[in-house]
């Protein structure tokens, strides 16, 4: 599992460049987001725009990130793709996270 | 033991070859490549992409569940799926020959996210939820030391009623 991770202005940007956060991966992924925040401003953007797939795992894996950088970082999302977004709506997870349809649009409303 | 979730009885299939079925070891690995292999067995089936998600979640929560609860990580095993496609949706069946389910009626996620309560928050246990949530008529069995979990998805029907 590839991330690519970059800072726009006050915020870092953390791309997943996997088309899966499913079981198998997210152990992976709960790792390689630790080495991406490291030393994290404030605000954490994970743009999920490649991510096609996530089951409850690749879900308890997000949560479990968002967690760990709290509470002095904060972990917005933007990008979701249809079958993510249904897995964050269907388990209310979309009321616990800030998303944003795209990264440009969080980026965009963070300038102010 | 027999669990029935829901307050129809399963329609019962007509004997004929399932469209899928796949037998494989129990490693999240080995469910990554049966879902992909499931999903090209449905392709003539024209789901729409909306559809082919719902089916890949559901399956996708169903065998994790296997492979986490059933063997868990000390135990090694297989997993038999079969999927057969009839008027009122995709009726799937997975077997196992791991641990039973504790008794009593199948497991639900745990109560709806408290958004406030951030420490509380759970990290897993959703997966029984979006079963329950996306499936019906589903069933648990254990028999000749084997589970047998059966459920439906409506998906495919012919006048695209949920």
């Amino acid at each position: 599992m590839d991330f690519v991770s970059d800072m726009i202005g006050d915020r870092m940007v953390v791309t997943v460049q996997s088309a899966r956060i499913d079981a198998a991966a997210a152990l992976q992924f709960k790792d390689g987001m630790r080495i991406a925040t490291e030393g994290a401003s404030a605000r954490v953007l994970l743009d999920l725009s490649q991510v096609d797939f996530i089951d409850s795992s690749g879900l308890g894996a997000i949560v479990g990130v968002m967690k760990y950088l709290a509470p002095e970082r904060q972990l917005d999302l933007a990008g979701l793709r249809p079958n993510v977004e249904r897995v964050f709506r269907l388990t209310r997870m979309d009321t616990v996270f800030v998303i944003h349809a795209t990264r440009e649009e969080a980026l965009r409303d963070h300038a102010h | 033991m027999r669990t029935d979730m829901s307050d129809r009885s399963p329609t019962s299939a007509p004997p004929m070859p399932p469209d899928i079925r796949l037998s494989f070891p129990a490693s999240p690995l080995a469910v990554r490549r049966a879902l992909a292999s499931a999903l090209e067995g449905l392709a003539h089936l024209d789901l729409t992409a909306d559809e082919q998600g719902v089916v890949e979640l559901v399956l996708a929560e169903a065998l994790n569940n296997v492979i986490e609860h059933a063997y868990g990580s000390q135990h090694r095993g297989w997993v038999e799926l079969a999927c057969r496609h009839l008027s009122d949706g995709l009726h799937v069946e997975i077997r196992d020959e791991g641990r039973p389910l504790p008794d009593g009626p199948l497991p639900i996620a745990p109560d709806r996210v408290n958004p406030a309560a951030l420490e509380t928050l759970p990290e897993g246990g959703f997966g029984w939820f979006l079963i329950r949530d996306l499936a019906r008529d589903a069933a648990y069995h254990r028999t000749d030391e084997a589970n047998h979990l059966t459920f439906r998805i409506a998906v495919g029907l012919p006048l695209r009623m949920h």
